[in-house]
């Protein structure tokens, strides 16, 4: 056939109802078909955690064993070598809560920057909703978290914190951090699958953010003691890592008061959730029929 | 095949689909930093000049499938047939042109949603998730898809890794996979080569069971055979340009006499071959495209 023919094709095509192959869903019916794979998200995010230790000796047990590890050496640099509190109470508790809560988000980010760029051949072979790739790999590193959670249980009744009804808050923190992750996570992912350069840049930007966002230091206390603009104040505040890190520590810790977090905290943190998530969402649809192009 | 249009439903219309990869870090700047540099600032004007290399796999290519036909797809190796199966099924864009279908037409290959770290059972699992199938459906037909891949014949091996597997009890395993979902527009790139002779056979009568559930099935190879007990109408695809559409036998005819194959008689149409195949930019690039 030639190109004369082209037209008849066409039409050809638009009278036996044929559609574009490869087009972009509406926004309505791509969340349906995100929703009927579910089920893949769920088994794709468990199989890569289950396969990150499946040669080692003591097999899944490492998924406790790393977090309370990672807690032992930030015990033993910050509690026994420097001895360093920084003014604040149950400062092990607070420094592991919040390394945990910051490695949460920046792995889910990490993962998603190479969600779509690092699993070409996936994208490549079988038809789904890409966004499946960015949010399971935010759901593996929520299970992973899980498990740091528990470690992180271990660690507060170790250093006497008692349990209390505010562990109940950790459920909603969590809910919230994890559709802002899954946000950021398929915003990077669009971007990395354009330029995989960023990928290699990530581990900059995240490493800055995580100074600025608290997880080693109160932000609180840094206010008060210094006489910070007001402006910086406010931005610190404002920077969704350290709300979520503070809402956990808020919920998990007892001498973590009501009065160390900024003003209207879960409005904030709903907010950050909402905005990333629909907005990543939304921006992550927008180039759907485009992933994949070699 | 005008004839037909009114008579026949077609399931699958290429209308001059062309397909372009594009190459970071090749031609001229060789991946070197100031070509890295020229990408980045001048982008589009200069994809060439900055080191973007361009590779056309498909140029122009039309064609009407029909349901209930089989349809083989061949040419040399690097000639664009891979890559218009993957725009067929929509999981490459296409630079101009338009491909329309019916329904949603999938590719048989799943080999890259699983992994090796899992058990084949865990295996099965995620690669039929993978390919859209309820959870339901995956356990009722679990059991098929271990007795077919013959993975048990030789002890419980499919409670093992997959890494533990040798390449046949993989492969197998793959197609076993694969093959177990229903598909309406099937595609199926060289999967008929895999495992040993006897899985080699129940596969055939697997493919052949699909074609009588699928609408249409576009079969990729390079054994001519299967080409001919598969197909009634054959695509010959050389350097991305649509050579030749019709039925399986006078295609193949010609075919194997430009590859040389069955037609010693004709050395005048296999001499020019080198010289053909050298100037090929699409074949030269095939590696680093998805195979």
């Amino acid at each position: 056939m030639t190109a004369e023919a082209d037209d008849d094709l066409a039409a050809l095509a638009a009278r036996h109802g044929l559609s574009v192959s490869g087009a972009r869903p509406t926004l309505r019916e791509y969340i349906r078909r995100l929703w009927a794979r579910r089920h893949f998200i769920a088994a794709f995010a468990t199989a890569k955690l289950t396969a990150q230790y499946s040669q080692a000796k003591l097999g899944q047990l490492w998924q406790v064993m790393t977090p309370l590890l990672n807690a032992a050496v930030y015990y033993f640099i910050f509690g026994v070598l420097l001895g360093t509190k920084h003014g604040v109470p149950d400062y092990i508790p607070f420094l592991v809560t919040g390394v945990f809560i910051w490695t949460f988000t920046q792995s889910s980010i990490m993962a998603g920057t190479r969600a779509i760029s690092g699993n070409l051949g996936l994208v490549r072979a079988l038809h789904f909703p890409r966004a499946a790739l960015p949010i399971s790999f935010c759901l593996q590193q929520l299970q992973q978290l899980l498990f740091s959670m528990a470690a992180l249980v271990v660690i507060l009744l170790c250093f006497g914190v008692p349990v209390a009804v505010s562990w109940v808050l950790a459920v909603p923190a969590l809910v919230l951090q994890f559709t802002f992750n899954a946000g950021v996570s398929m915003i990077m992912a669009r971007m990395g699958a354009k330029t995989p350069d960023i990928a290699q840049l990530m581990p900059f930007v995240l490493r800055t953010w995580m100074y600025v966002s608290g997880v080693m230091w109160s932000i609180d206390q840094l206010a008060s003691k210094n006489d910070l603009p007001r402006a910086v104040t406010v931005l610190l505040e404002a920077n969704p890592a350290a709300i979520y890190i503070d809402l956990m520590r808020f919920a998990l810790i007892d001498s973590f008061r009501a009065g160390q977090l900024p003003p209207h905290v879960w409005a904030v943190a709903t907010g950050w959730a909402l905005l990333a998530g629909v907005g990543g969402f939304i921006y992550f649809w927008k180039a759907e029929e485009t992933y994949g192009r070699g | 095949m005008a004839e037909n249009v009114n008579s026949r439903i077609p399931t699958v219309v290429a209308d001059g689909v062309d397909i372009v990869y594009r190459v970071n870090g090749t031609g001229g700047g060789r991946g070197s930093a100031t070509a890295a540099l020229n990408r980045i600032l001048r982008r589009k004007q200069a994809e060439k000049a900055a080191g973007v290399r361009k590779v056309h796999a498909v140029r122009n290519v039309s064609f009407v499938a029909y349901r209930g036909e089989a349809i083989g797809l061949i040419g040399t190796n690097g000639s664009g047939k891979s890559t218009l199966l993957k725009a067929v099924a929509g999981l490459l864009p296409v630079e101009n042109g338009h491909i329309y279908t019916d329904g949603q037409p999938s590719l048989l290959g799943v080999n890259a949603a699983l992994m090796n770290d899992l058990t084949g059972e865990r295996n099965i699992f995620l690669g039929g998730l993978a390919m859209g199938m309820p959870r339901e459906q995956i356990k009722e037909r679990y059991q098929d898809i271990v007795d077919f891949s013959g993975i048990n014949e030789k002890g419980d091996f499919i409670t093992l890794p997959m890494r533990t597997y040798s390449s046949g009890m993989a492969a197998r395993l793959r197609f076993s996979i694969a093959a177990a979902k229903d598909h309406d527009v099937l595609l199926i790139d060289e999967a008929l080569a895999t495992g040993d002779r006897s899985f080699q056979r129940r596969s055939e009568a697997r493919i052949r069971e699909l074609r009588r559930h699928a609408g249409t099935v576009f079969l990729v190879s390079h054994n001519n055979k299967s080409i001919r007990d598969t197909c009634e109408r054959v695509l010959w695809l050389e350097r991305g340009e649509l050579r030749m559409d019709g039925p399986t036998e006078e295609v193949m005819k010609e075919y194997e006499a430009f590859t040389g194959d069955k037609a010693p008689k004709k050395p005048a149409k296999a001499a020019p071959k080198p010289q053909q195949k050298a100037p090929v930019p699409a074949q030269d690039t095939k590696v680093a495209l998805p195979s």
